[in-house]
């Protein structure tokens, strides 16, 4: 059959769709599909919020087609299936020398749903966003199949790259890797005190990847205290990174508690030592450190959690005072909170990357989550940052053609390409994309 | 030392999951269906994993007239000669009812080709001194249920067809793995109703390149379904005709 009715949820699970979906396994099924119902797709449903559900309609799960169509030693471009996921492709490369340019905080994302979104990672402050390393799309709208790249098709290039599926499938791409020494990884953490010391941390760092956690529940004088992590791939012999575990079970309310987050963030500050450390991982434990954890997200429970993930100009770095303080009072951080230093490089209409300093922190979804996640949106707004819309599932409307000024231009090519509306997902609806028109 | 393994039925997930596991290990690789295009990308996927040589040829289990060729390519590589058989169609039991016709085409697709296709390349594998079959069938083929007889008749057939085959094999060195799956999340199984404890292909092409290593004679996968099937074997006919399990 080529229809089954499911019921499933982004990565956050707050919200769910039941949606007739449609896996096909090879392209001539692809087609068959487009020629009956067109319909969004979706990779591994990584992304938090709604921009892979299509509540009562129809969609496409493109996570059977996942395989490496050709690679080219001499360039380091890979052809790839939509559906083959990030960290396997990182697994089967580096140990060869090339790793993807731009890997996101996951290994399970599949490569159209890299580039749908127009994912970022650890090196985004030297290497860009993922689809500044897409030499070619092969997108497939109407049953009919289509190159789009930077020299070729550039609009429909720029509208696809971050455009959240709203052009089409995407059925494969071309994405150039880079040399890597290895599938080895040094990193070195160190605890840093304060917000304006991370902020000056962030700024000086001269390393490949560097990322920092902080502990969004400290207030006052430690008010922004974390831990910077800094890495270069290299080679060597390190044990093989440990099998994954999954999480049994939706965890009680208590778990992620506000005082056993305390406890456990205060833990894991001082688990790097005052002087630092530096220490030689399998590549997958420092690019995709919550992949140990399979079904990590039960942790927050039945009800799910939210992921807040904002960018602002580097010149409003003071606004992240504010929300971390507003944060730490709302009492409800979990421990997954980064920040990190942002580039400028970005490749699509819709894309989030921006100069700056970009936050993102989960929220069980309890009384007080989005009501502190609006403000935390209305703050971004004012401060002309913008939110990620692979993370979103509240953002308010009318920020978004200050936070995506293209989006006028994306939404009128998104319509010719799709007059009927067949790719809207329940995220470009509750945003009200195509009225931008 | 290089080994050749011909995957008949090769666009099916399961075969695609098992192909990339040997493709892994080095194996060169034949893939054998119909769709020659996904093949194509079934085999630069095959060459990527690993695979020392990843082909394809044609095979349609209801045309005779394809198996020669893919024999002549396999004889022409080096090492032994392996073959692992995804090949199968399930219409459903209200499709046949309507239209009992399509009894034939069932049986070929899932006994009758694949043991021709066997028959044809079985003094190749003999002559080479070992090699492994894979059969896969069906915990269907274990008895004939109200739901689905027909296809599980083909595959009882086949189930004695690879019993009579493993034990001419056995006596030049070679093997033949039954494979009995239970629900596997295929494009065959997707939307049919009253699935339960589907595998993924991983898991199956994982049991069944264990099964190879060990030599094993039958296996169900994933390793629950020989209890279930053991309980249903087991039950009198007399009370048996009465259900719909």
């Amino acid at each position: 059959m080529i229809w089954n009715k499911l019921t499933y949820t982004g990565w956050g699970r707050v919200h769910r769709a039941t949606a007739q979906v449609a896996r096909p396994e090879r392209t001539s099924s692809l087609v068959a599909i487009q020629a009956h119902t067109d319909a969004p797709a979706f990779g591994m449903c990584r992304s938090y919020g709604d921009s892979c559900l299509n509540d009562g309609g129809h969609a496409i799960d493109m996570t059977r087609m996942d395989r490496l169509l050709g690679f080219d030693a001499e360039t380091g471009v890979l052809e790839v299936e939509a559906g083959a996921r990030i960290g396997d492709i990182a697994r089967r490369f580096a140990p060869d020398g090339w790793l993807p340019a731009v890997m996101p905080g996951t290994g399970f994302a599949t490569i159209g749903g890299c580039i749908a979104h127009d994912v970022h990672g650890k090196n985004h402050h030297g290497a860009g966003s993922f689809g500044q390393h897409v030499v070619e799309i092969t997108l497939m709208n109407g049953g009919k199949l289509q190159k789009v790249s930077p020299s070729k098709n550039v609009n429909l290039f720029r509208a696809t790259v971050g455009g959240m599926g709203q052009t089409g499938t995407i059925v494969s791409a071309k994405i150039k890797l880079l040399t890597c020494k290895g599938d080895i990884i040094t990193v070195t953490e160190r605890r840093i005190e304060n917000l304006d010391h991370f902020l000056e941390a962030l700024n000086n760092s001269q390393s490949t990847y560097t990322v920092g956690w902080i502990d969004a529940t400290a207030t006052g004088e430690a008010l922004g205290r974390g831990i910077l992590e800094e890495a270069e791939t290299g080679y060597g012999l390190v044990p093989d990174a440990k099998r994954s575990k999954p999480v049994p079970f939706n965890a009680p309310k208590w778990a992620l508690s506000n005082p056993v987050v305390r406890l456990f963030n205060a833990a894991y500050f001082r688990r790097v030592p005052e002087l630092g450390r530096t220490s030689v991982k399998p590549i997958t434990e420092f690019f995709f450190p919550l992949d140990k954890l399979l079904e990590w997200n039960r942790l927050y429970g039945k009800r799910g959690f939210h992921q807040f993930q904002c960018v602002v100009p580097v010149s409003e770095a003071g606004v992240l005072r504010t929300m971390l303080d507003k944060i730490g009072n709302a009492g409800l951080a979990s421990p997954l909170a980064v920040l990190k230093r942002m580039g400028p490089g970005r490749a699509g209409l819709m894309s989030f990357p921006k100069e700056g300093y970009t936050l993102a922190i989960d929220f069980p979804n309890r009384a007080g989550a989005e009501p502190l996640i609006a403000e935390l949106e209305d703050i971004t707004a004012k401060a002309g940052g913008r939110v990620y819309l692979a993370k979103d599932a509240t953002l308010n409307p009318v920020h978004l053609v200050k936070m995506y000024p293209e989006v006028a231009k994306f939404a009128k090519l998104v319509s010719e390409i799709d007059p009927d509306g067949m790719y809207e997902t329940d995220q470009t609806r509750r945003l009200n994309i195509r009225s931008h028109a | 030392m290089s080994e050749t393994w011909i995957i008949l039925g090769a666009t099916s997930s399961m075969a695609r999951a098992f192909a990339r596991a040997v493709s892994r290990n080095g194996a060169q690789v034949l893939l054998a269906g119909r769709d020659m295009k996904d093949l194509e990308a079934s085999a630069s996927d095959c060459s990527l994993q690993g695979a020392k040589i990843a082909e394809v040829v044609r095979f349609d289990a209801r045309d005779a007239n394809t198996f020669a060729p893919i024999v002549q390519r396999a004889t022409a590589l080096e090492g032994m000669i392996n073959v692992a058989i995804f090949v199968g169609s399930m219409p459903t039991q209200d499709q046949i009812d309507a239209d009992p016709s399509l009894i034939a085409g069932t049986v070929t697709d899932n006994y009758a080709g694949p043991a021709t296709f066997l028959q044809v390349i079985a003094p190749a594998i003999e002559e080479r001194g070992g090699g492994t079959v894979v059969g896969v069938g069906s915990v269907a083929g274990d008895r004939g249920r109200i739901g689905n007889y027909v296809y599980g008749s083909a595959k009882a057939g086949f189930h004695t067809y690879l019993s009579g085959l493993r034990n001419r094999l056995t006596r030049s060195g070679g093997h033949v793995v039954t494979v009995k799956p239970g629900f596997v999340d295929t494009a065959m199984t997707w939307g049919i109703e009253g699935m339960f404890l589907v595998a993924a292909p991983d898991k199956i092409a994982a049991d069944i390149l264990n099964a190879v290593d060990k030599r094993k004679d039958v296996i169900y996968t994933p390793g629950f379904w020989r209890l279930i099937m053991g309980i249903i074997k087991a039950i009198p006919e007399r009370v048996f005709k009465k259900l719909s399990v």
